[in-house]
């Protein structure tokens, strides 16, 4: 102890990263990852606390101390088991984690000093392991997947928290099959993330990991659709985790909002990422083409849309938000890279209407500017409208990153499957389980739109309560 | 899953294909109405077709496709024994079939092929089925013979009057419903003109008239909202609120400005496919 308050913190070690006016032009990933030095030195900053509370801190309770102090002493082996103990996407959580309010917002030395960055650490030993020992992996997973008899559960979607479900459950020894309604599995980290934060490469390693443990992938099958709940049941699953994400673009209800140039960031981003479409024509998926380029929200979405936009050819590309900048939902960190990319920020404009040329093609919109008033429910200032002050924006693309709802397809399919008032899934918050028996849900079809690691963190929870029954 | 074609039929050379496909989880659930997305290959766009008729016991679909663009064009450069990489269905809501009646199935073009699925459904539910089906000229006609095993009247309709009235689909409505006075339903699936002409002539009757929209989809399961449109002032997906609707509800204006969205990309991907055709010595 007495070492440890002695010990010097150095600053936190930068984040090496591609420069701002290259990658703008560019689908490169942004941040390039540490080298061996860099992680070493910040893996020194961490103090080995005897009450690690920035494992308390992370949905899924990665043992933080133990697999930075492995990385202090060069085991990257160990550093890499501790992580995927309780991670199965570790190079992906590395990547795209709040990490400012999780793990590193409980960090000690973040009182004081900058916290240890342990994101970056984690993206390190993930990165760095599967580039090193690909074959120990191999032969290391293989030896440990012995499969139950008999014991086989289905997840119905193919993001993180089906992702975490699968390889939890395989881990143990049981069959797992994934069902997926797009043509590729992923779910969000494939069609939503853009590979400038998480290249595609990344999930599919992370993929193979889960199939080399056993796991199969259906794609092209529609939970509700091509297979449901029932049917699954009479093909013998012994239980169903349900991992279908939350769906449905939220639109603004303004006037023009179905002109021809706006779209939903879920579109706009699906077309670029699963479609390709930033190799048009080279594969088919088309993007429409735009030089100024609004895009409506500031969570990360809206910052991954701004910055797809700008590397898509836009020559102007600002995010419209109600509040100020101080509220925006999306990482700091996010926003800090799109700004510095050039994307502009207008806070405290609110959407009114789209305008259309005779063509119904989006020319310009108008925005209501507005004020910061008292605190809502959410504990943010509201925005005020200040009457009579509206800006006209030229514009021929709009994107609207303003959050999402329910998908009805699976839920219409599935009448007793019990729904909250805002029409999620209703799941117990411990074991997952819904209101029916040996179905369990979790990710944002039971909370709402949310992040990466949460739905990890509920897909672990109900993984477990699957294990403890089954086996 | 192989999603293998099984058999393929020009039914009209170079413009209209049939294909029977191999997928039997989707030929399980299949109901008239529904639709496929579907992919030709690794580098292909998803798109939404139809499924005009499918066989459970065989665990085939049916699909009928025009050749409009890249995509089209290179479907039917595939041969029987090929498959596609990706099959995804069945989609939307089915339509909604009841006893009610004499229901008047309108087809226009390809969509004859659509109809034919639903007006099969509604011969099944024990319904009076008329057709009325339209083309440009008598060789462009689809489904003739099949709609006259299964419906007891087909009328016929041409621009070139090579077959039936000389001229629109609608001329042949207005004079049904002048003539028939219980119809309970018109279903009308065709170009986007065609349905709007359809719920133009219905209006004054009253009648129930559905339409079936081939709004442009990304994923058709409820994700992007590409396919939005409005219906009777809300803003419905015609992926999971459709792909059927209320006709004199919907705002075809603005369904037919969001079609021609990607006119622009759609031309330069289909010039650049025809380009690689003649490279690589095909037609």
């Amino acid at each position: 102890m007495a070492e440890n308050k002695k010990k010097i913190i150095g600053e936190r070690t930068p984040m090496p990263l591609q420069d701002p006016q290259v990658r703008a032009g560019n689908f490169e990933e942004v941040a390039l990852g540490y080298t061996r030095e860099q992680a070493l030195i910040e893996a020194g900053r961490c103090l080995q606390c005897k009450k690690p509370t920035c494992q308390d801190g992370c949905p899924v309770n990665i043992d933080i101390r133990w697999f930075i102090a492995c990385l202090v002493d060069d085991d990257l082996e160990g550093a890499f088991n501790a992580i995927r103990r309780t991670n199965s996407l570790p190079a992906v959580c590395g990547r795209v984690c709040p990490q400012e309010t999780q793990c590193e917002g409980n960090c000690i030395l973040g009182k004081k000093h900058q916290p240890v960055a342990i994101g970056r650490l984690e993206r390190y030993v993930a990165d760095t392991y599967a580039a090193k020992s690909p074959c120990e992996e191999v032969t290391d997973l293989a030896a440990c997947a012995l499969e139950r008899e008999g014991l086989k559960v289905a997840c119905i979607g193919s993001g993180p928290s089906s992702l975490t479900v699968a390889g939890y459950l395989a881990g143990r020894g049981i069959k797992v099959d994934v069902f997926e309604a797009l043509h590729e599995p992923g779910g969000v980290l494939i069609y939503g993330i853009p590979e400038f934060r998480l290249p595609k490469s990344v999930v599919a390693s992370e993929l193979d990991g889960l199939r080399r443990l056993g796991v199969t992938f259906h794609t092209n099958w529609v939970g509700g659709k091509t297979i449901t709940i029932q049917d699954l049941f009479d093909q013998d699953y012994n239980a169903v985790f349900i991992g279908v994400g939350a769906g449905l673009p939220r639109f603004l209800n303004v006037p023009g909002e179905n002109l021809v140039g706006v779209f939903s960031a879920n579109e706009y981003l699906t077309r670029v990422n699963l479609g390709r479409a930033y190799d048009f024509p080279n594969y088919d998926t088309p993007s429409y083409k735009a030089r100024r380029v609004v895009v409506l929200g500031a969570g990360n979405v809206a910052m991954d849309a701004a910055r797809t936009a700008l590397r898509m050819g836009a020559e102007e590309v600002s995010i419209v938000y109600r509040r100020s900048e101080d509220e925006m939902p999306a990482r700091r960190e996010e926003i800090e890279h799109a700004v510095e990319e050039g994307v502009k920020i207008r806070c405290l404009c609110g959407p009114m209407t789209f305008h259309g040329d005779d063509q119904g093609r989006l020319e310009a919109m108008t925005v209501q500017k507005m004020a910061l008033g008292e605190p809502d429910e959410s504990g943010r200032c509201s925005p005020v409208c200040l009457e009579g002050e509206t800006e006209r924006i030229p514009c021929d693309m709009a994107i609207i990153a303003v959050g999402t709802r329910p998908n009805p397809i699976l839920l219409e399919a599935t009448p007793d499957l019990g729904l909250n008032k805002w029409g999620y899934v209703e799941a117990d918050p411990e074991t997952g389980e819904t209101s029916i028996s040996n179905v369990f849900a979790g990710g944002d079809i039971v909370t709402g739109a949310a992040t990466v690691i949460s739905a990890m963190g509920a897909g672990r929870r109900a993984a477990k309560e699957i294990a403890k029954r089954l086996l | 899953m192989s999603y293998k074609i099984l058999k393929k039929e020009e039914l009209i050379p170079g413009q209209t294909t049939m294909l029977v496909i191999d997928a039997p989880q989707i030929a399980q659930k299949a109901k008239p109405g529904n639709f496929v997305m579907l992919r030709v290959n690794e580098h292909g766009e998803r798109i939404p077709l139809t499924i005009a008729d499918c066989d459970a016991k065989n665990g085939t679909i049916t699909i009928i496709y025009l050749v409009v663009g890249k995509t089209t064009a290179e479907m039917n450069t595939l041969k029987e024994g090929d498959g596609f990489a990706d099959v995804c269905g069945p989609l939307g809501k089915p339509t909604h079939i009841e006893k009610t009646g004499t229901v008047v199935c309108v087809g226009g073009g390809t969509g004859i092929a659509a109809m034919h699925h639903i007006a099969k459904g509604h011969v099944e539910a024990g319904n009076r089925v008329i057709a009325v089906i339209g083309a440009r000229s008598k060789n462009l006609l689809l489904f003739c013979s099949e709609l006259s095993a299964l419906c007891p009247e087909v009328r016929i309709a041409t621009d070139d009057g090579t077959e039936g009235h000389k001229g629109f689909v609608t001329e042949v409505l207005q004079d049904l419903l002048e003539t028939e006075d219980d119809v309970a339903e018109v279903v009308a699936i065709g170009p986007v003109p065609m349905m709007e002409a359809v719920c133009r002539v219905t209006k004054p009757f009253g009648t129930k008239t559905t339409v079936s929209l081939n709004s442009i989809m990304v994923d058709g399961i409820g994700m992007c909202g590409a396919c939005r449109c409005t219906v009777g002032g809300k803003t419905l997906f015609a992926c999971v609120d459709g792909p059927e609707f209320d006709g004199q509800k919907v705002d075809f204006d603005e369904l037919k400005a969001r079609l021609r969205q990607f006119t622009e990309q759609e031309a330069e991907s289909t010039e650049m496919f025809s380009k690689e055709c003649r490279c690589h010595g095909g037609e």
